[in-house]
């Protein structure tokens, strides 16, 4: 019954790589993708700090080979991320099996929105992206991209945890016989709307961000995409294909606490990882690294510690945020998340929490802030979200 | 052994006055136009006046239409909330944006990006109703709702869940309607209820509401249906359409001769419609048919 779902393949883009290998190699080398904002124009650019993919969407059409001006940078950096993941599970032929792609996105095509959003009354050069608005055609794009069709294409966005969430449905679909293979994972690119959204909650900070350190600042928002494939025990025991690691665990919760805060006690956190814990069978102590959602802002991290205390209590394993090198991806967060959580197992390594210095007052926790080599098996990774959402997943080596 | 599922509730906010479950269309709301406002229910039965004041269309609406549909399946509380929405509190995500640009983003007010979230609606359910347990959104156009339906489903038949509420909204917002009138999507010229459905001319006539039901994998008293069994395809060729539900319905042991009837989709688009009218000449040629969006303008 606690069968986990094979993972076959991984794909990425973020502020510290255009795919799998250049994301770890920075994670191993403590590099940050964080810097100011160069590709969007902004009143705020001198008091924010951003995790911004390096190439343009110019150089990623040309990369992909689209017209300019054809996609929102959404489902640009979904494509690239989709095709890695891809290629690396070796599916030549998508329509073989029943497969479907789930995909998270907080601002789909906004970027276009906002910027032509005056222009569409003007003249017809951008109307290509008025359809972009709604979320779901960045992830149809990505499927066109890829040649998915007739098939379950879906986009969930439930705010920071949308790609937790893509994760979650993917194997519980996999593991009820619905589909046999998955593509999940989720894609989100910087916006004027976004910057601006997050700067009237007064919780971006202006420098690197700390998390779980006593004097953290607040959040950077970061960009990227990150897929994963899923296969059924069938397809993988059928075509002797590798297995990177498996979604052995998934907790869904709602804090039902505020819109946009967490209880200070980490009601809805705690109930999503112990979800996940009873899904996978596992014990707390049976956890060798947390990656924790750690987004730096003052509620998040202390919720989230007090939640971790309340789940594993005096015995919380080595945990990290990577947030410091990434951003906060949002929509994504918990797809880049989930590789690097998958790269931790294969590799047996535990990546640093950049910039901490000062425990916080509140608990004794203290996160890695050295790159750390131990035996994993099991992940724990926490995303929560506006809205309540919270969810956790759980990746192990083993079924 | 999988569970059977169950609708137990309906609670619905629509252009048409669905907000009362003590009758169904008794009395239909005519409307000329190219899109068409949900008909308000009295929003101070189900939401304190100092809350509604900033509160989005869409929240308010699905604050009526949940609590209606937790009230007709005698619930206080669910084990899920699911909900589907293309577009999310789009009349906010429109102020935010017009804040943004004719001010250079300055002088901007948290709740109009709050409430921009997909997800603030799922939430904001939640909450009234301290509901702690799974929360999700679905964001897929016209499929959100069926996406939506889908997981419910997954969780009741494999005992996941007992009870889930379901559902879905969307508004109707200028700058939406405008643009989408640039791309042919929605009529450029206004129609009457009556005659949107032999218009002949490309586009829809938008409409907006919020609909929301109970699951569950327990039959009791206000069981509307059994739901039975979905299928959901990001593409097909119009040549397929026919066989694909030839073959969803075999897979379920049926022909079209075991239906009493089929609900199909004909919104008024000149282009779309061709679709069902050939399916209503072929397929389902010996069976009743029923439209609706002509009266609903939900799509």
């Amino acid at each position: 019954m606690n069968q986990g779902v094979a993972i076959t393949g991984m794909g990425m883009i973020s502020a510290i790589g255009n795919n799998v290998a250049e994301n770890f190699a920075s994670l191993i080398s403590g590099k940050t993708g964080v810097s100011k904002i160069k590709q969007i124009k902004t009143v705020h650019e001198n008091e924010i700090m951003v995790g911004e993919v390096p190439l343009t969407n110019e150089d990623l059409e040309k990369l992909l080979g689209f017209p300019s001006d054809s996609h929102s940078r959404t489902p640009l950096l979904g494509i690239m991320a989709a095709k890695e993941a891809l290629k690396q599970a070796g599916i030549q032929d998508i329509s073989e099996y029943r497969t479907g792609l789930i995909s998270g996105t907080t601002v789909g095509g906004m970027d276009k929105s906002e910027q032509y959003f005056y222009d569409f009354y003007e003249n017809n050069a951008h109307w290509n992206h008025i359809n972009g608005l709604h979320a779901g055609d960045s992830t149809q794009k990505i499927a066109d991209a890829i040649g998915l069709s007739k098939s379950f294409v879906t986009t969930i966005s439930t705010a920071c945890s949308s790609a937790a969430n893509a994760i979650m449905l993917g194997a519980r679909m996999i593991k009820s016989g619905e589909l046999d293979r998955i593509i999940v994972g989720g894609s989100d690119s910087l916006s004027k709307f976004t910057i601006n959204g997050f700067k009237t909650l007064m919780i971006l900070s202006d420098t690197y961000n700390t998390p779980f350190d006593e004097n953290r600042k607040g959040l950077n928002l970061g960009e990227a995409a990150a897929f994963l494939v899923l296969e059924s025990d069938a397809i993988v025991s059928k075509e002797n294909k590798q297995v990177l690691a498996y979604v052995k665990g998934y907790g869904n919760a709602n804090d039902a606490f505020h819109q946009t805060a967490s209880s200070e006690h980490g009601d809805g956190a705690v109930l999503a990882m112990e979800k996940a814990l009873k899904v996978a069978g596992i014990s707390p102590k049976e956890v060798d690294y947390i990656n924790a959602h750690g987004t730096a802002t003052p509620n998040n991290d202390l919720s989230e510690g007090r939640a971790l205390q309340r789940v594993f209590k005096d015995n919380v394993p080595e945990f990290s945020s990577t947030k410091p090198f990434t951003g906060h991806t949002l929509a994504v967060a918990a797809g880049v998340e989930a590789i690097y959580s998958v790269l931790s197992i294969q590799n047996n390594v535990i990546y640093p929490n950049l910039n901490f210095k000062t425990p916080m007052s509140e608990f004794n926790l203290v996160p890695e802030t050295k790159l750390k080599n131990k035996e994993i098996h099991t992940i724990l990774s926490n995303s929560f979200g506006f809205g309540g959402n919270c969810s956790t997943l759980i990746f192990t080596k083993e079924a | 052994m999988k569970k059977e599922v169950f609708i137990n509730s309906v609670g619905s906010v629509s252009v048409q006055k669905t907000f009362d479950n003590s009758g169904f269309l008794d009395e239909v709301v005519n409307y000329e136009g190219t899109s068409v406002k949900a008909v308000d229910p009295n929003y101070k039965e189900y939401i304190p006046p100092a809350a509604a004041r900033r509160m989005a269309k869409g929240i308010k609406m699905s604050a009526v239409s949940s609590q209606n549909a937790m009230i007709e399946a005698g619930l206080e509380n669910v084990d899920a909330i699911i909900v589907g929405t293309g577009l999310g509190c789009l009349g906010d995500s429109e102020k935010f944006v017009r804040d943004l640009l004719d001010n250079d983003e300055q002088y901007l007010t948290p709740t109009r990006f709050i409430q921009s979230s997909h997800n603030t609606v799922a939430g904001s359910i939640a909450l009234d109703m301290g509901c702690k347990g799974y929360n999700f959104t679905y964001v897929h156009a016209n499929i959100s709702f069926e996406s939506s339906l889908w997981d419910a489903k997954l969780q009741l038949a494999n005992e996941e869940a007992e009870t889930i509420l379901v559902g879905a909204v969307d508004e109707v917002v200028d700058h939406h309607i405008k643009t989408h009138q640039f791309i042919d999507h929605i009529k450029k010229e206004p129609v009457a209820m009556e005659n949107v459905l032999r218009s002949g001319t490309k586009g829809i006539v938008f409409g907006e509401g919020s609909h929301f039901f109970v699951l569950s994998n327990q039959k009791q008293e206000s069981t509307y249906s059994k739901l039975v069994d979905l299928g959901v395809y990001n593409t097909l060729p119009t040549t397929e359409v026919s066989e694909t539900i030839s073959d969803f319905l075999k897979r379920n042991d049926l022909s079209t001769k075991d239906l009493d009837g089929v609900i199909l989709g004909n919104n008024g688009d000149v282009e779309h419609d061709s679709i069902y009218n050939d399916l209503g000449t072929s397929l389902f040629k010996e069976i009743p048919q029923f439209v609706y969006k002509h009266l609903s303008r939900r799509v």
